[in-house]
């Protein structure tokens, strides 16, 4: 019950912030939608049993990316709206409705997949039953995904020096 | 009042994803954009914390690690090119951005 309250809850309004994220007309305020959706997300993942997730939600996104974005908005001082010109060959309409279509065909594969006969997968209570989150998460991170996480890491850095070139000035 | 259900993450999820399509497809402002893909990218995320925690295996949540560290790498590249093009164009319109249009 508490379950079904939190999610219905929480999920309103992650769906109305990201409506607002996507229809502020103002670039700062769409930013603070976004860290209010990041933070409805992370305590979805509380909900969800998932609380190193949630830290992590919290951290890197609205803690770190979030403010990525913001140092961007402010940095790009706009003269004139950015939505001021618009390429007459674009047709606006042509994206909502792709998009609406985009909707109705995964709602269509949730509800039709999910009642196929036997769709439920089984629960696996018995395998690893799930506490101590951080624990087997470092675990699983550190033996059977090492290669995996080496290689985000490399990943990492190579954004990091492109991201430090891009913005450099030339001198 | 009937019981939450992956099914129930799952239409949430694609909801999410929809809205960052619109998003995506709609708008002008390249900065917008860029915020309507991280929704896309939380609502695959939230797909994975609910099956990892239906199926009571922790895979799907080192999956989300994993695109949560893309995601970054993605964000601070993406903005570097968006800061480098502004200083270079004085513009974030998507529309003004054709200097490699065939």
């Amino acid at each position: 019950m508490a379950e079904t309250i939190a999610f219905y809850t929480l999920s309103v309004l992650i769906l109305g912030l990201a409506v607002l994220v996507v229809t502020a007309k103002n670039t700062v305020h769409s930013v603070l939608f976004l860290v209010m959706n990041f933070l409805c997300v992370a305590v979805l993942y509380i909900v969800l049993e998932a609380e190193f997730l949630a830290v992590i939600q919290v951290l890197v996104y609205a803690g770190g990316i979030v403010v990525l974005y913001l140092f961007v908005v402010m940095l790009v001082n706009l003269k004139r709206a950015p939505e001021a010109h618009q390429d007459p060959r674009r047709l606006s309409f042509i994206g909502l409705a792709l998009a609406g279509a985009v909707l109705f065909e995964l709602a269509g594969i949730v509800v039709y997949s999910f009642n196929r006969d036997g769709a439920t997968a089984p629960v696996l209570a018995a395998a690893t039953p799930v506490e101590g989150d951080v624990q087997e998460l470092g675990w699983l991170l550190y033996t059977d995904y090492l290669i995996p996480f080496e290689v985000a890491s490399v990943l990492l850095l190579v954004a990091m020096v492109g991201a430090i070139v891009l913005a450099r000035r030339e001198t | 009042m009937m019981e939450i259900t992956p099914a129930h993450y799952t239409l949430l999820s694609a909801a999410l994803f929809s809205i960052g399509v619109i998003g995506v497809l709609v708008r002008r402002n390249i900065i917008i954009i860029f915020m309507a893909i991280e929704l896309m990218l939380n609502a695959v995320n939230i797909n994975l914390v609910a099956h990892a925690q239906q199926v009571q295996n922790l895979v799907g949540q080192v999956f989300v690690v994993f695109v949560i560290a893309v995601a970054a790498a993605e964000a601070a590249v993406g903005l570097g090119i968006i800061l480098t093009f502004f200083r270079n164009k004085e513009t974030v319109n998507i529309d003004e951005m054709n200097v490699m249009r065939w």
